[in-house]
Protein backbone atom coordinates (compact mmCIF):
# COMPACT_ATOMS: atom_id res chain seq x y z
CA UNK A 1 0.00 0.00 0.00
CA UNK A 2 2.93 2.32 1.00
CA UNK A 3 5.13 1.62 -2.01
CA UNK A 4 1.77 1.66 -4.18
CA UNK A 5 1.05 5.36 -2.75
CA UNK A 6 4.69 6.42 -3.03
CA UNK A 7 4.92 4.95 -6.90
CA UNK A 8 1.63 7.07 -7.30
CA UNK A 9 3.00 10.62 -6.14
CA UNK A 10 6.59 10.13 -7.55
CA UNK A 11 4.65 9.57 -10.95
CA UNK A 12 2.50 13.14 -9.93
CA UNK A 13 6.26 14.39 -9.12
CA UNK A 14 7.13 13.12 -12.61
CA UNK A 15 4.19 14.39 -14.50
CA UNK A 16 4.95 17.98 -12.55
CA UNK A 17 8.55 17.95 -14.00
CA UNK A 18 7.58 17.23 -17.54
CA UNK A 19 4.62 19.89 -17.42
CA UNK A 20 7.37 22.40 -16.67
CA UNK A 21 10.69 23.87 -16.55
CA UNK A 22 13.10 24.87 -18.61
CA UNK A 23 14.50 21.66 -20.74
CA UNK A 24 18.16 21.46 -22.57
CA UNK A 25 19.16 19.52 -25.40
CA UNK A 26 20.71 16.82 -24.02
CA UNK A 27 24.03 15.32 -25.67
CA UNK A 28 24.02 12.05 -24.43
CA UNK A 29 26.03 9.22 -24.71
CA UNK A 30 24.25 5.84 -26.14
CA UNK A 31 25.45 3.35 -23.40
CA UNK A 32 23.16 1.54 -21.40
CA UNK A 33 26.22 -0.12 -18.97
CA UNK A 34 28.78 2.23 -19.24
CA UNK A 35 30.11 5.83 -18.28
CA UNK A 36 32.18 7.68 -20.15
CA UNK A 37 33.61 10.87 -17.91
CA UNK A 38 30.81 13.73 -19.16
CA UNK A 39 28.92 14.77 -16.20
CA UNK A 40 25.79 16.23 -15.64
CA UNK A 41 25.56 19.84 -16.21
CA UNK A 42 25.69 22.01 -13.02
CA UNK A 43 22.04 22.75 -11.42
CA UNK A 44 20.45 20.40 -14.64
CA UNK A 45 18.73 16.98 -13.52
CA UNK A 46 17.88 14.39 -16.10
CA UNK A 47 15.04 11.96 -15.78
CA UNK A 48 15.14 8.76 -17.26
CA UNK A 49 13.36 5.88 -17.34
CA UNK A 50 15.08 2.77 -18.73
CA UNK A 51 13.67 -0.88 -19.38
CA UNK A 52 15.73 -4.41 -19.91
CA UNK A 53 13.89 -6.96 -21.33
CA UNK A 54 15.55 -10.77 -21.14
CA UNK A 55 15.23 -14.10 -22.30
CA UNK A 56 15.43 -16.81 -19.41
CA UNK A 57 16.11 -20.53 -19.86
CA UNK A 58 15.28 -22.37 -17.11
CA UNK A 59 12.40 -20.25 -15.78
CA UNK A 60 10.72 -17.11 -17.17
CA UNK A 61 11.56 -14.02 -19.08
CA UNK A 62 11.51 -10.88 -17.66
CA UNK A 63 11.28 -7.09 -18.00
CA UNK A 64 12.70 -5.13 -15.01
CA UNK A 65 13.09 -1.11 -15.18
CA UNK A 66 14.72 1.71 -13.41
CA UNK A 67 13.81 5.17 -13.05
CA UNK A 68 16.69 7.63 -12.48
CA UNK A 69 17.79 11.19 -11.12
CA UNK A 70 20.65 12.53 -12.23
CA UNK A 71 21.72 15.70 -11.23
CA UNK A 72 24.92 17.64 -11.38
CA UNK A 73 25.65 18.91 -8.59
CA UNK A 74 28.81 20.88 -9.52
CA UNK A 75 30.51 20.82 -12.69
CA UNK A 76 32.62 18.09 -10.90
CA UNK A 77 30.19 15.97 -8.78
CA UNK A 78 26.96 14.58 -10.51
CA UNK A 79 24.46 12.48 -8.02
CA UNK A 80 21.68 9.98 -8.46
CA UNK A 81 19.26 8.35 -7.11
CA UNK A 82 17.51 4.89 -8.77
CA UNK A 83 14.46 3.09 -8.01
CA UNK A 84 14.19 -0.24 -9.36
CA UNK A 85 11.59 -2.96 -10.06
CA UNK A 86 10.57 -5.54 -12.63
CA UNK A 87 8.28 -8.11 -13.63
CA UNK A 88 8.83 -11.64 -14.20
CA UNK A 89 6.54 -12.99 -16.72
CA UNK A 90 3.88 -15.41 -15.14
CA UNK A 91 5.15 -14.53 -11.73
CA UNK A 92 4.82 -11.07 -10.28
CA UNK A 93 5.72 -7.10 -10.57
CA UNK A 94 7.87 -5.63 -7.63
CA UNK A 95 9.61 -3.15 -6.19
CA UNK A 96 13.11 -4.29 -5.62
CA UNK A 97 14.67 -1.59 -4.26
CA UNK A 98 17.19 1.58 -5.04
CA UNK A 99 20.72 3.23 -5.43
CA UNK A 100 22.42 6.27 -4.14
CA UNK A 101 24.75 7.07 -7.20
CA UNK A 102 27.90 9.65 -7.04
CA UNK A 103 30.50 10.72 -9.91
CA UNK A 104 33.80 12.91 -9.17
CA UNK A 105 35.95 14.23 -11.86
CA UNK A 106 39.51 13.61 -10.53
CA UNK A 107 41.01 16.05 -13.01
CA UNK A 108 40.42 19.58 -13.71
CA UNK A 109 40.85 20.07 -17.51
CA UNK A 110 40.78 17.58 -20.45
CA UNK A 111 43.62 14.83 -20.65
CA UNK A 112 43.90 11.67 -22.90
CA UNK A 113 42.75 9.84 -20.71
CA UNK A 114 39.94 11.31 -18.38
CA UNK A 115 39.02 9.84 -14.86
CA UNK A 116 36.24 9.74 -12.77
CA UNK A 117 35.75 8.13 -9.51
CA UNK A 118 32.24 6.55 -9.30
CA UNK A 119 30.90 5.55 -5.56
CA UNK A 120 27.07 3.76 -5.31
CA UNK A 121 25.47 2.49 -2.48
CA UNK A 122 22.97 -0.03 -3.36
CA UNK A 123 19.76 -1.21 -1.21
CA UNK A 124 18.14 -4.10 -3.53
CA UNK A 125 16.67 -7.45 -3.41
CA UNK A 126 17.92 -10.37 -4.85
CA UNK A 127 15.34 -10.14 -7.33
CA UNK A 128 16.59 -6.78 -8.58
CA UNK A 129 17.07 -7.65 -12.60
CA UNK A 130 17.86 -4.52 -13.87
CA UNK A 131 21.50 -5.84 -14.70
CA UNK A 132 22.93 -1.97 -15.17
CA UNK A 133 26.37 -3.74 -13.97
CA UNK A 134 27.55 -7.32 -14.02
CA UNK A 135 29.61 -8.29 -11.26
CA UNK A 136 31.62 -11.32 -10.03
CA UNK A 137 29.51 -14.71 -10.66
CA UNK A 138 26.04 -13.37 -11.95
CA UNK A 139 25.14 -15.31 -14.13
CA UNK A 140 21.27 -16.09 -16.04
CA UNK A 141 20.64 -18.74 -13.95
CA UNK A 142 20.09 -16.69 -10.79
CA UNK A 143 17.15 -14.65 -12.40
CA UNK A 144 15.30 -18.25 -12.72
CA UNK A 145 14.45 -18.29 -9.41
CA UNK A 146 10.78 -17.31 -8.72
CA UNK A 147 10.29 -13.64 -7.28
CA UNK A 148 9.09 -14.97 -3.76
CA UNK A 149 12.63 -16.33 -2.78
CA UNK A 150 14.54 -13.87 -4.41
CA UNK A 151 13.04 -10.89 -2.79
CA UNK A 152 13.54 -12.36 1.34
CA UNK A 153 16.99 -11.49 0.53
CA UNK A 154 18.39 -7.99 0.82
CA UNK A 155 21.86 -6.73 -0.57
CA UNK A 156 23.06 -3.68 1.27
CA UNK A 157 26.29 -2.75 -1.01
CA UNK A 158 29.19 -0.73 -1.79
CA UNK A 159 30.27 -0.69 -5.29
CA UNK A 160 33.12 1.46 -6.71
CA UNK A 161 34.28 1.88 -10.44
CA UNK A 162 36.96 3.91 -11.92
CA UNK A 163 35.74 5.30 -15.48
CA UNK A 164 38.56 5.92 -17.72
CA UNK A 165 37.45 7.60 -20.97
CA UNK A 166 38.68 8.92 -24.07
CA UNK A 167 37.54 10.94 -27.08
CA UNK A 168 39.24 11.64 -30.20
CA UNK A 169 37.92 12.70 -33.71
CA UNK A 170 34.48 12.15 -32.27
CA UNK A 171 34.90 8.63 -30.89
CA UNK A 172 34.58 8.59 -27.25
CA UNK A 173 36.23 4.96 -25.73
CA UNK A 174 35.50 3.87 -22.40
CA UNK A 175 36.41 1.54 -19.69
CA UNK A 176 34.94 1.30 -16.43
CA UNK A 177 36.59 -1.67 -14.02
CA UNK A 178 34.55 -2.13 -10.78
CA UNK A 179 34.28 -3.91 -7.46
CA UNK A 180 31.25 -4.42 -5.35
CA UNK A 181 31.01 -5.19 -1.75
CA UNK A 182 28.50 -6.26 0.24
CA UNK A 183 27.90 -4.72 3.17
CA UNK A 184 26.74 -7.20 5.41
CA UNK A 185 26.63 -10.96 5.10
CA UNK A 186 30.80 -11.36 4.78
CA UNK A 187 30.71 -12.05 1.68
CA UNK A 188 34.20 -11.01 -0.94
CA UNK A 189 34.53 -8.06 -2.96
CA UNK A 190 33.34 -9.08 -6.58
CA UNK A 191 34.81 -7.71 -9.80
CA UNK A 192 33.65 -6.66 -13.08
CA UNK A 193 33.89 -4.47 -16.44
CA UNK A 194 32.29 -2.87 -18.91
CA UNK A 195 33.97 -1.43 -22.30
CA UNK A 196 32.09 0.63 -24.31
CA UNK A 197 32.92 3.00 -27.80
CA UNK A 198 30.54 5.51 -29.53
CA UNK A 199 30.66 8.17 -32.31
CA UNK A 200 28.06 10.35 -33.58
CA UNK A 201 27.06 10.38 -37.04
CA UNK A 202 28.39 13.33 -38.15
CA UNK A 203 30.58 15.63 -36.40
CA UNK A 204 29.18 19.09 -37.80
CA UNK A 205 26.43 20.88 -36.68
CA UNK A 206 24.06 21.58 -39.77
CA UNK A 207 22.77 24.88 -39.17
CA UNK A 208 18.71 24.48 -38.79
CA UNK A 209 16.87 22.57 -36.17
CA UNK A 210 16.23 19.28 -37.30
CA UNK A 211 15.23 15.97 -35.55
CA UNK A 212 16.55 14.09 -37.79
CA UNK A 213 20.10 15.24 -38.53
CA UNK A 214 22.50 12.76 -38.71
CA UNK A 215 24.69 14.65 -35.53
CA UNK A 216 21.61 13.98 -33.03
CA UNK A 217 21.98 9.98 -33.42
CA UNK A 218 25.32 8.30 -31.43
CA UNK A 219 26.21 4.89 -32.11
CA UNK A 220 28.12 2.16 -31.05
CA UNK A 221 28.98 -0.60 -28.47
CA UNK A 222 29.38 -2.33 -25.17
CA UNK A 223 31.30 -5.28 -23.94
CA UNK A 224 30.21 -5.90 -20.17
CA UNK A 225 30.60 -8.92 -18.06
CA UNK A 226 31.87 -10.28 -14.28
CA UNK A 227 35.31 -11.44 -13.42
CA UNK A 228 34.64 -13.33 -10.66
CA UNK A 229 35.50 -12.54 -6.78
CA UNK A 230 37.98 -12.45 -4.78
CA UNK A 231 39.05 -16.08 -4.32
CA UNK A 232 38.31 -16.78 -7.62
CA UNK A 233 39.53 -13.96 -9.35
CA UNK A 234 38.74 -14.68 -13.60
CA UNK A 235 36.14 -15.37 -16.41
CA UNK A 236 34.83 -18.97 -14.56
CA UNK A 237 31.05 -19.14 -14.25
CA UNK A 238 31.00 -15.56 -15.25
CA UNK A 239 28.37 -13.97 -17.77
CA UNK A 240 29.45 -11.33 -20.34
CA UNK A 241 27.40 -9.58 -22.92
CA UNK A 242 27.71 -7.49 -26.24
CA UNK A 243 25.23 -4.74 -27.33
CA UNK A 244 24.91 -2.69 -30.18
CA UNK A 245 23.62 0.82 -29.14
CA UNK A 246 22.30 4.01 -30.23
CA UNK A 247 20.86 6.99 -29.30
CA UNK A 248 19.01 9.86 -30.82
CA UNK A 249 19.44 13.48 -28.99
CA UNK A 250 16.02 15.17 -29.91
CA UNK A 251 16.44 18.97 -30.27
CA UNK A 252 12.94 19.14 -27.67
CA UNK A 253 15.70 17.97 -24.96
CA UNK A 254 14.25 14.18 -25.23
CA UNK A 255 16.95 11.36 -25.43
CA UNK A 256 15.93 7.79 -26.88
CA UNK A 257 18.01 4.68 -26.76
CA UNK A 258 18.18 1.13 -27.73
CA UNK A 259 20.50 -1.45 -26.96
CA UNK A 260 19.75 -4.72 -28.36
CA UNK A 261 21.98 -7.47 -26.00
CA UNK A 262 23.62 -10.73 -26.95
CA UNK A 263 25.26 -13.28 -24.32
CA UNK A 264 28.65 -14.42 -24.97
CA UNK A 265 28.61 -17.92 -23.23
CA UNK A 266 26.42 -20.28 -21.40
CA UNK A 267 26.28 -18.56 -18.55
CA UNK A 268 24.55 -15.28 -20.03
CA UNK A 269 20.85 -14.37 -21.07
CA UNK A 270 20.42 -15.16 -24.64
CA UNK A 271 18.78 -12.02 -25.61
CA UNK A 272 18.77 -8.70 -23.85
CA UNK A 273 16.64 -5.70 -25.11
CA UNK A 274 17.41 -2.51 -23.87
CA UNK A 275 15.32 1.08 -24.12
CA UNK A 276 15.27 4.19 -22.00
CA UNK A 277 13.92 7.48 -22.39
CA UNK A 278 15.12 10.81 -21.12
CA UNK A 279 14.99 14.30 -20.36
CA UNK A 280 16.96 17.09 -19.07
CA UNK A 281 15.58 19.83 -16.80
CA UNK A 282 18.02 22.99 -16.68
CA UNK A 283 16.65 25.20 -14.38
CA UNK A 284 15.84 22.24 -11.64
CA UNK A 285 19.23 23.72 -9.41
CA UNK A 286 18.20 26.93 -9.28
CA UNK A 287 14.30 26.05 -8.42
CA UNK A 288 15.48 23.68 -5.68
CA UNK A 289 17.93 26.33 -4.50
CA UNK A 290 15.37 28.63 -3.88
CA UNK A 291 12.91 26.62 -2.43
CA UNK A 292 15.15 25.74 0.10
CA UNK A 293 16.07 29.68 0.65
CA UNK A 294 12.34 30.40 1.14
CA UNK A 295 12.31 27.82 3.58
CA UNK A 296 15.10 29.04 5.75
CA UNK B 1 7.41 -2.91 10.56
CA UNK B 2 6.52 -4.62 7.18
CA UNK B 3 9.26 -5.17 4.51
CA UNK B 4 7.21 -2.85 2.48
CA UNK B 5 7.31 0.32 5.00
CA UNK B 6 10.89 0.06 5.60
CA UNK B 7 11.65 0.32 1.92
CA UNK B 8 9.33 3.24 1.54
CA UNK B 9 10.88 4.85 4.25
CA UNK B 10 14.43 3.88 2.88
CA UNK B 11 13.55 5.09 -0.32
CA UNK B 12 12.35 8.69 1.14
CA UNK B 13 15.42 8.60 2.97
CA UNK B 14 17.28 8.28 -0.10
CA UNK B 15 15.27 11.00 -2.22
CA UNK B 16 15.47 13.43 0.96
CA UNK B 17 19.49 12.87 0.86
CA UNK B 18 18.93 13.48 -2.98
CA UNK B 19 17.64 16.60 -2.79
CA UNK B 20 19.36 17.59 0.14
CA UNK B 21 22.83 17.49 -2.45
CA UNK B 22 20.89 18.97 -4.97
CA UNK B 23 19.51 22.24 -3.04
CA UNK B 24 22.71 22.92 -1.14
CA UNK B 25 25.02 22.51 -4.46
CA UNK B 26 22.07 24.10 -6.74
CA UNK B 27 24.08 28.31 -6.28
CA UNK B 28 27.87 27.07 -6.64
CA UNK B 29 27.92 28.67 -10.48
CA UNK B 30 29.68 32.12 -10.36
CA UNK B 31 27.05 35.33 -10.51
CA UNK B 32 26.96 37.22 -13.18
CA UNK B 33 29.34 40.11 -11.84
CA UNK B 34 31.94 37.35 -11.47
CA UNK B 35 34.27 38.13 -13.62
CA UNK B 36 37.36 35.81 -12.59
CA UNK B 37 36.46 33.25 -14.87
CA UNK B 38 37.69 35.73 -17.70
CA UNK B 39 41.44 35.22 -16.08
CA UNK B 40 41.04 31.21 -17.35
CA UNK B 41 41.51 32.70 -21.09
CA UNK B 42 44.67 33.85 -20.11
CA UNK B 43 45.71 30.22 -18.88
CA UNK B 44 45.37 28.70 -22.80
CA UNK B 45 48.74 27.53 -23.93
CA UNK B 46 50.44 29.55 -26.36
CA UNK B 47 50.11 26.12 -28.59
CA UNK B 48 46.34 26.01 -28.09
CA UNK B 49 45.91 29.61 -28.57
CA UNK B 50 47.48 29.82 -31.81
CA UNK B 51 45.30 27.42 -32.93
CA UNK B 52 43.55 28.90 -36.24
CA UNK B 53 39.91 27.94 -36.74
CA UNK B 54 39.39 25.55 -39.39
CA UNK B 55 35.71 26.57 -40.06
CA UNK B 56 36.46 30.22 -40.71
CA UNK B 57 35.38 30.30 -43.78
CA UNK B 58 32.74 27.93 -43.53
CA UNK B 59 29.42 29.92 -44.50
CA UNK B 60 26.59 28.28 -42.39
CA UNK B 61 29.91 27.95 -39.08
CA UNK B 62 28.33 30.85 -37.09
CA UNK B 63 24.31 29.92 -37.88
CA UNK B 64 24.91 26.52 -36.83
CA UNK B 65 26.84 28.05 -33.83
CA UNK B 66 23.83 29.85 -32.96
CA UNK B 67 21.95 26.86 -32.85
CA UNK B 68 24.58 24.93 -31.09
CA UNK B 69 24.98 28.31 -28.53
CA UNK B 70 21.30 28.13 -28.15
CA UNK B 71 20.64 24.60 -26.95
CA UNK B 72 23.57 24.81 -25.06
CA UNK B 73 24.81 27.78 -23.45
CA UNK B 74 22.33 29.87 -23.29
CA UNK B 75 21.31 28.44 -19.89
CA UNK B 76 24.21 29.78 -18.87
CA UNK B 77 25.46 32.76 -20.94
CA UNK B 78 22.10 34.14 -21.41
CA UNK B 79 19.82 34.32 -24.55
CA UNK B 80 22.03 37.01 -26.37
CA UNK B 81 25.54 35.79 -24.50
CA UNK B 82 24.95 38.90 -22.25
CA UNK B 83 25.51 36.98 -18.97
CA UNK B 84 23.46 35.52 -17.13
CA UNK B 85 22.90 34.45 -13.25
CA UNK B 86 25.07 31.12 -13.60
CA UNK B 87 27.88 33.14 -16.01
CA UNK B 88 29.74 36.02 -17.46
CA UNK B 89 29.04 38.13 -20.84
CA UNK B 90 30.84 36.77 -24.07
CA UNK B 91 30.38 39.67 -25.25
CA UNK B 92 33.07 41.27 -22.97
CA UNK B 93 35.98 42.43 -24.74
CA UNK B 94 37.96 39.41 -22.67
CA UNK B 95 36.19 37.41 -24.78
CA UNK B 96 36.14 39.14 -27.52
CA UNK B 97 39.64 40.24 -28.37
CA UNK B 98 40.62 36.26 -27.11
CA UNK B 99 42.05 34.08 -29.81
CA UNK B 100 39.70 31.52 -31.37
CA UNK B 101 42.47 28.79 -30.32
CA UNK B 102 41.87 30.03 -26.93
CA UNK B 103 37.91 30.07 -26.80
CA UNK B 104 38.35 26.65 -28.30
CA UNK B 105 40.48 25.76 -25.52
CA UNK B 106 38.64 26.75 -22.86
CA UNK B 107 35.42 25.01 -24.45
CA UNK B 108 37.09 21.89 -24.41
CA UNK B 109 38.66 22.07 -20.72
CA UNK B 110 35.62 23.91 -18.93
CA UNK B 111 36.68 25.59 -15.96
CA UNK B 112 35.54 22.82 -13.90
CA UNK B 113 36.24 24.73 -10.29
CA UNK B 114 34.29 27.51 -11.25
CA UNK B 115 30.93 26.26 -12.52
CA UNK B 116 31.76 25.65 -16.64
CA UNK B 117 31.93 22.45 -17.55
CA UNK B 118 34.15 20.41 -20.42
CA UNK B 119 32.63 20.71 -23.77
CA UNK B 120 34.85 18.04 -24.99
CA UNK B 121 31.73 16.07 -25.56
CA UNK B 122 30.54 17.99 -28.44
CA UNK B 123 32.87 16.74 -31.56
CA UNK B 124 35.57 19.49 -32.70
CA UNK B 125 33.92 20.89 -35.36
CA UNK B 126 30.63 21.56 -33.45
CA UNK B 127 33.25 23.58 -31.03
CA UNK B 128 34.53 25.30 -33.97
CA UNK B 129 30.85 26.62 -34.84
CA UNK B 130 30.43 27.96 -31.28
CA UNK B 131 33.71 29.70 -31.55
CA UNK B 132 32.86 31.22 -35.19
CA UNK B 133 29.25 32.27 -33.19
CA UNK B 134 30.94 33.69 -30.32
CA UNK B 135 33.73 35.73 -32.11
CA UNK B 136 30.86 36.87 -34.39
CA UNK B 137 29.45 38.41 -31.80
CA UNK B 138 31.68 41.23 -31.27
CA UNK B 139 30.63 41.89 -34.82
CA UNK B 140 26.83 42.40 -34.37
CA UNK B 141 25.45 45.31 -32.01
CA UNK B 142 24.75 44.67 -28.33
CA UNK B 143 21.77 43.06 -27.34
CA UNK B 144 19.23 45.27 -25.04
CA UNK B 145 20.45 45.21 -21.81
CA UNK B 146 18.23 42.30 -19.49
Amino acid sequence: MIIRSFLRSGSLLLLALLASGAAALAQESPYFVTYDHYLEEPGSLEVEYFSNFATQRGGNAFAAYWLEFEYGATAWWTTELYLDGQSTFSDSTIFTGFRLENRFRLLKSEHVVNPVLYVEYEQISEADKIMKEIEGHDIEADHAIPNAILRQEHNHELELKLLLSSTHNGWNLALNPLATKPLTGGDPWEFGYALGVSRPLALKASANHCSLCRENFVAGVELYGGLGDRYSFGLNNTSHYLAPVVAWNLPSSWTLRLSPGFGLNDNSHQFLLRWGVSREFSRFGTMLASWFEGHR
Amino acid sequence: MSSAQRAAISVCLALAAFCLAAGQSGDSAPPKSDTSVYGELRKAPVKAAARRNPLESDPDAISAGAKLFELHCAECHGANADGGRKAPSLRADEVQSATPGTLFWLLTNGVVRKGMPVWSRLPEPQRWQLVSYIKNLGASAPAASQ
